[in-house]
């Protein structure tokens, strides 16, 4: 089967105006969300006590907050439904530090009444540990963004590192935007799941990007914007093929994958979308837009050439004496 | 048919024999785990998705420090009292000094040297015949360390001895210890493994200020502390005592600790203490008869006999009231040492093992409906193509589990999701490739040149994208903690993997086939209908 077919590059550069508006919109929105609403950080960020109690028959909520509210630790806890009706899930800011005294078994005191029910997960993180897995998560999405623009500067040219960094800002942030407004809660699994997609996201635009510097030196035309219309033209159907098996997957994590990773697979399902359409439609024009020449890389790179070849010249001629 | 049987065996080359033996130690290796037999190397399933307590425990070195100079008052009391030298004021100050006053300035010497000699990483200050001694800074850099080492040791040895399977307890970063507990049944063993964890054990023999006991309930903790006593309460009753604030003796010359029973038939515990602890021990009650010496564990007391005549041997008796399960763990407890430094938690995250079974439930179901949508979108979209690229796709997740299975890799919840992941990634090499083969076909190449230049072309972008993506796996696995290290494991060993499989084990197979593939049936090959062939 074949859904594209190649036959003559389409016109997507002329319209990069109309696109970058779009995402700098989409961005901007995402900007404000971030900054209105903010993220809403989980226990391993924050600091808190979370507690994942399944009961027999549907869980009776209210009971339950009501029974929470005779001890002082959990009277502003928030109690919500966790995936299906027999499990509800106690968030709390309050984490202690004692081992001796565990919340669990306070709230399993607490609790008692309300039916049978089983404590099924205990996570309680502390103040100190929250912020410093939070600085260490900021310091792995900024450290790999580092390795990825280095990398692609040696392996392309800073301007093709300068555009696919800035197109993973662009992925990030939205992202990032959603899950803030969804009010996604931001756990590990969610930073996880933000590396994860700056990974697969880099990876699109590499795809996109080696078809370009290709096209660099067999598309006859030196202008860019041809340049760039017929390679991503070419990549079209792998860009679409590959998003649409990921994505796939994603959608049976999301769907199957069961309540605890569902904001892990939410922020990949949105972020596949996001990445294959930054890869195309950000990454590419930026690069136009910095002013990348490619007649000057072609002069570079024969430039380049030449100096390989007199230096191999002058190797050759040093070995054989007559220099 | 011979011809063709013969031109297939020709065709072998070193990809696809490399891809055969991929593929047998994928298997080989991974049987283990998928038959999850007793023997072999298995993958380690995450707290997670077994269940059991994880816990991130900080130290309060403080406290050793503290109670480093209290031993060290201790020694000097010892020391002089060995040597006869007089002395008066012995006293801990604030700001962790130890101070006292010579009463003969003969001795001044005499006692110098002793506690230069007996006594490591002090500072000895003297001003006329009162002297004061602190640590160094060298000292309590040592002791702070020293406590957070001790406390992995002991923790780990009361674990062990606790009979669990296989505990982690670990020291991470500076002055964090870890602690995994796998396979925890229920919620009574769990609170029975972090109350032992934290127990501090510390036992001290002490002296009853029988002098001033009587006043003790209307005495504040500040005059006690002038007098050199401190006020201690009963374990079980709010029965206060008055002891001298410097113990005669503490667990660190005790050698043996046994559950017993007295006479009552209460459970107690019988412990021993080695020569010295002995000595001193039966010194003390030679001197003390008539009075009262009390028991006192973790700073409470938890008995006050009377001393009757001078005791040696050097066996004594805990009773108080408690369970035999109580007093088996507090044995652990005492023979495995005293905590030098009270611990508290900063984490902990306890799964149930039910929890655990259906998350795995859950990942499993998820697994197998992703691979079986990519399977048959690529036969599908590509034909045989695309089955060749899920040959390739099988045999790159039968090596991440054998691979994983040989490090010992942990499989964790995220780690399941990275493996799902990995699924609609492998083929992306695939799609990549068969693209430019078609594309090759359709400007008229042959079959042989469209694979050689496909691959050819393909490789770089491959190559490029695959390493930026493990630059980002490779910051999750180091700056991930716990189960998303998992997933930073699972993805970087997919993608290696991957490139094995997607890029050398299906040009290989091409090779293979390539005799037998023919340039009018590119739809069954390759699923795509060829006008360039006309």
């Amino acid at each position: 089967m074949e859904l594209f077919k190649y036959t003559k590059p389409m016109s997507l550069m002329s319209k990069s105006k109309r696109f970058g508006l779009l995402s700098l919109t989409v961005f901007a929105l995402a900007l404000v969300v971030l900054f209105t609403k903010g993220l809403n950080y989980g226990i391993d960020f924050a600091g808190g006590t979370l507690i994942q109690v399944k009961y027999e028959t549907k869980a009776p909520i209210n009971e339950v907050r009501e029974a929470l509210k005779a001890n002082k630790e959990f009277e502003s806890a928030s109690v919500t439904f966790f995936g299906s009706d027999e499990e509800i899930v106690i968030r709390s800011k309050v984490s202690s530090g004692a081992l001796g005294v565990d919340v669990g078994d306070t709230v399993r005191g607490l609790l008692q009444d309300t039916g049978t029910f089983e404590v099924r997960r205990v996570d309680m993180v502390g103040a100190a540990v929250g912020s410093e897995l939070r600085e260490q998560g900021l310091l792995a999405m900024v450290l790999s963004l580092l390795g990825i623009l280095i990398y692609v500067s040696i392996r392309f040219e800073w301007r093709f590192a300068l555009a696919s960094i800035l197109a993973l800002v662009h992925d990030a942030t939205i992202t990032m935007g959603l899950i803030a407004f969804f009010e996604f809660e931001v756990n590990l699994d969610i930073l996880a799941a933000i590396l994860t997609l700056l990974g697969y996201s880099i990876n699109d635009t590499i795809i996109v990007f080696d078809r370009i510097r290709e096209g660099i030196n067999t598309v006859k035309d030196s202008r860019l914007e041809t340049i760039i219309d017929e390679s991503v033209t070419r990549t079209l159907s792998r860009t679409t093929l590959t998003s649409m098996t990921t994505f796939l997957v994603i959608l049976t994590l999301y769907l199957f994958g069961g309540e605890i990773i569902h904001g892990f697979s939410f922020t990949l399902l949105v972020g596949v979308i996001i990445g294959t359409y930054s890869s195309i439609f950000v990454a590419s024009p930026i690069l136009m837009w910095l002013g990348f020449s490619a007649s000057n890389y072609r002069e570079k790179e024969a430039a380049k050439l030449k100096r390989e070849k007199e230096k191999e010249k002058m190797r050759a001629m040093y070995e054989s004496g007559t220099l | 048919m011979l011809q063709k049987r013969l031109s297939l065996v020709k065709s072998l080359n070193f990809r696809i024999i490399l891809f055969a033996f991929a593929f047998i130690f994928g298997v080989v290796f991974s049987i283990p785990s998928l038959t999850q037999s007793e023997s072999g190397k298995k993958i380690t399933l995450g707290l997670d998705l077994q269940g059991g307590l994880h816990m991130l425990l900080g130290v309060k070195s403080e406290i050793a420090i503290e109670s480093r100079i209290k031993s060290m008052a201790a020694s000097v009391k010892y020391l002089f009292d060995d040597a006869e030298i007089i002395f008066d004021s012995l006293r801990i100050l604030d700001g962790g000094k130890v101070t006292f006053e010579l009463l003969d300035s003969d001795d001044v010497e005499r006692a110098k040297t002793l506690l230069k000699k007996e006594l490591e990483g002090i500072v000895l200050e003297e001003n006329g015949l009162v002297f004061t001694v602190s640590m160094t800074p060298e000292e309590v850099t040592r002791t702070t360390q020293n406590a957070i080492l001790q406390a992995v040791d002991t923790i780990r040895n009361r674990l062990n001895e606790f009979g669990l399977a296989e505990p982690i307890v670990a020291k991470q970063g500076e002055d964090k210890i870890l602690v995994e507990v796998p396979g925890i049944k229920t919620q009574e063993d769990e609170q029975r493994i972090r109350e032992l964890i934290a127990r501090a054990a510390h036992l001290q023999l002490m002296a009853v200020d029988e002098e001033r006991n009587a006043r003790v309930n209307t005495m504040s903790n500040d005059e006690a502390k002038s007098f050199g006593d401190v006020i201690l309460s009963d374990v079980a009753s709010p029965e206060k005592y008055l002891l001298r604030a410097i113990p005669v003796l503490d667990g660190s010359m005790l050698t043996d600790a046994k559950v017993g029973f007295d006479e009552n038939n209460q459970p107690v515990i019988n412990f021993t203490l080695n020569g010295q602890g002995a000595r001193i021990f039966g010194d003390f009650t030679a001197v003390s008869v008539g009075k009262r010496m009390a028991v006192v564990l973790d700073n409470k007391v938890y008995s006050a006999p009377n001393i009757n005549e001078r005791i040696g041997g050097g066996r004594v008796q805990i009773s108080g009231s408690f369970t035999i399960a109580e007093a088996h763990d507090l044995a652990i407890a005492l023979r495995s040492g005293a905590l030098l430094a009270p611990v508290y938690v900063m984490e902990k995250r306890s799964v149930g093992p039910s929890l655990g079974a259906d998350s795995i439930k859950a990942s499993s179901i998820a697994l197998a409906s992703g691979l079986g949508l990519v399977v048959l979108f690529m036969i599908f979209y590509y034909g045989m193509a695309g089955m060749i690229a899920n040959i390739a796709l099988i045999v790159n997740l039968f090596l991440i589990l054998a691979t994983m299975s040989l490090v010992g890799a942990t499989l964790t919840l995220p780690g399941m999701a990275g493996i799902v992941l990995i699924v609609g990634m492998a083929v992306d090499a695939n799609v990549i490739i068969n693209e430019r083969i078609r594309e090759l076909l359709r400007e008229g190449k042959s079959i042989a040149k469209s694979i050689e230049d496909g691959y050819d072309n393909a490789f770089t972008a491959i190559w490029d994208a695959n390493v930026t993506t493990l630059i980002a796996a490779l910051m999750l696995y180091v700056y991930g903690t716990g189960a998303i290290k998992g997933f930073a494991i699972t993805m970087t060993i997919g993608i290696l993997a991957s490139m094995l499989t997607a890029i050398v084990g299906t040009h290989g197979i091409y090779q293979w086939l390539l005799p037998r593939m023919d340039k009018k049936k590119t739809l069954f090959w390759f699923g795509m209908r060829n006008e360039g062939a006309h």
